[in-house]
């Protein structure tokens, strides 16, 4: 690696560093834009006491959840769990921890996380569980509460295609979450389907500036569709 | 006759604007999506990031990268925008949707809506419907008026955990259409051959009734 140029060229490399109970943060939405990769690195290096801050916790055997099986995760911070049996096992008997964040507060958690912003007014969660022993404040007649941002040690991203710079551009809605999830890791690793030579993709269709983007790998992705769902043709 | 899934969709469909951007939850409310009027145009906003959202894709198009916020695959429609989850909710928490249709398990005569959550059974999450909730002004709950065992679910003071807090004014269920105003429900229509009666009956919390109470046509 030097300069700018971003790329490593193996998953030990893309994860080195990461230890336990660190936090990190992935992109993703269900199992779209999940980085498949990243997620297998971290199973093989068998960290524990992870935080793991994610929509979703994948499904039995993919995606996040394959960190399950060996117990490597000590709270996840999600919109929407349970798509997977053990997730379910593990928070029933004590041995998982979970933060039940609104989607959207989740979002703007990293983008908030990733900008510098230490914390933000909503109006989401207002009245619920969710706003429970937080500062409550009231603008223009309306009450909102405070909502802390997230940063992670580690921020793992799935990208389409990215130059060595680690410019990166997603696919349709695989991009979900992971522009945010970019900014907010301390240690950012992305990998994509393609690496392309700086000045192949265009300067303004960029949707993650190399400037978020630590290492940058080329991964090959299954890509497991949770729901297929078809039209007849 | 209470109203099908499919009477209650088309019912919701009659609210629908020309040029309105529409999130519809999971459930009824996506049924909501067979019934847009011939020769109006409405976009559907899914809240994984897609302003556009089309038909389920054919066995060729399918394409693991288009999904909907139900996780099935989708296509998008011409004209359609893909944007991140972030950008996503600043559309719904801006208030920039222009209606907002999700299903509930109770709501109150203060608005107050219960949708995500039963203590002691399975918790999933909210997903993003704190965010639709809060967000939304114009907000349309679709759900059943009673339980299975004939339990009321639009209720003086919801029993179940909130999803939001007196953000609910419009409600249809298979039985009637009501406004919330003034901590009171207010009967609107009756489904076809439903008495105010029944309606009366099943309505837990506060009821205004008015003297004529027109029946839904189909």
């Amino acid at each position: 690696m030097s300069g700018f140029d971003k790329v490593v060229n193996s998953y030990e490399e893309a994860m080195a560093g990461l230890d336990n109970d660190m936090t990190v943060i992935a992109g993703g939405f269900g199992l779209c834009g999940i980085p498949e990769g990243c997620i297998a690195q971290i199973k093989r290096m068998g960290v524990k006491g992870l935080t793991v801050v994610s929509n979703n916790c994948g499904v039995d055997g993919f995606g996040l959840g394959v960190l399950l099986e060996d117990k490597q995760v000590k709270k996840m911070i999600s919109s929407y769990v349970g798509e997977n049996a053990l997730f379910m096992k593990q928070l029933l008997e004590g041995e998982l921890e979970v933060e039940l964040t609104p989607q959207g507060t989740l979002a703007e958690k990293m983008r908030a996380g990733g900008a510098g912003i230490p914390a933000f007014y909503t109006a989401t969660g207002y009245g619920t569980l969710v706003g429970e022993g937080k500062d409550v404040r009231e603008f223009n007649g309306r009450n909102y509460i405070l909502e802390e941002s997230i940063t992670g040690d580690f921020a793992i991203v799935k990208g389409w295609k990215a130059d060595r710079y680690g410019n990166v551009i997603y696919r349709h809605t695989a991009q979900n979450f992971n522009p945010m999830a970019a900014t907010a890791g301390k240690i950012t690793v992305v990998e994509v389907e393609e690496i392309v030579e700086p000045g192949e993709l265009d300067p303004s269709q960029i949707h993650t500036p190399g400037i978020y983007v630590d290492r940058l790998i080329q991964g090959t992705f299954e890509k497991r569709i949770e729901q297929r769902t078809v039209r007849e043709a | 006759m209470a109203l099908s899934r499919e009477q209650m969709a088309m019912r919701v469909a009659r609210e629908l604007q020309d040029g309105y951007y529409v999130n519809l939850g999971i459930g009824i409310p996506t049924l909501v999506a067979n019934y847009i009027p011939d020769g109006m145009e409405v976009m559907l906003q899914s809240e994984n990031g897609l302003l556009g959202m089309g038909q389920f894709p054919t066995e060729d198009e399918v394409d693991a990268d288009m999904i909907n916020a139900g996780k099935q695959t989708v296509t998008a429609v011409t004209g359609a925008s893909i944007f991140s989850s972030a950008e996503s909710f600043a559309m719904i928490r801006g208030g920039h949707v222009d209606l907002t249709v999700l299903g509930a398990f109770e709501v109150d005569v203060a608005g107050n809506i219960a949708s995500y959550m039963i203590p002691g059974k399975l918790i999933k999450g909210m997903g993003g419907a704190m965010d639709l909730v809060a967000g939304a002004d114009n907000i349309i709950v679709l759900m059943t008026h009673a339980s299975k065992h004939g339990e009321s679910k639009l209720l003086t003071k919801c029993s179940l955990p909130l999803t939001g807090a007196g953000c609910i004014k419009k409600v249809l269920t298979d039985l009637a259409y009501l406004e919330i105003a003034d901590g009171k429900f207010h009967l609107i229509e009756r489904a076809p051959g439903v008495s105010v009666e029944e309606i009366i009956e099943k309505t837990e919390g506060e009821l205004v009734v008015p003297d004529h109470v027109p029946e839904m046509t189909f």
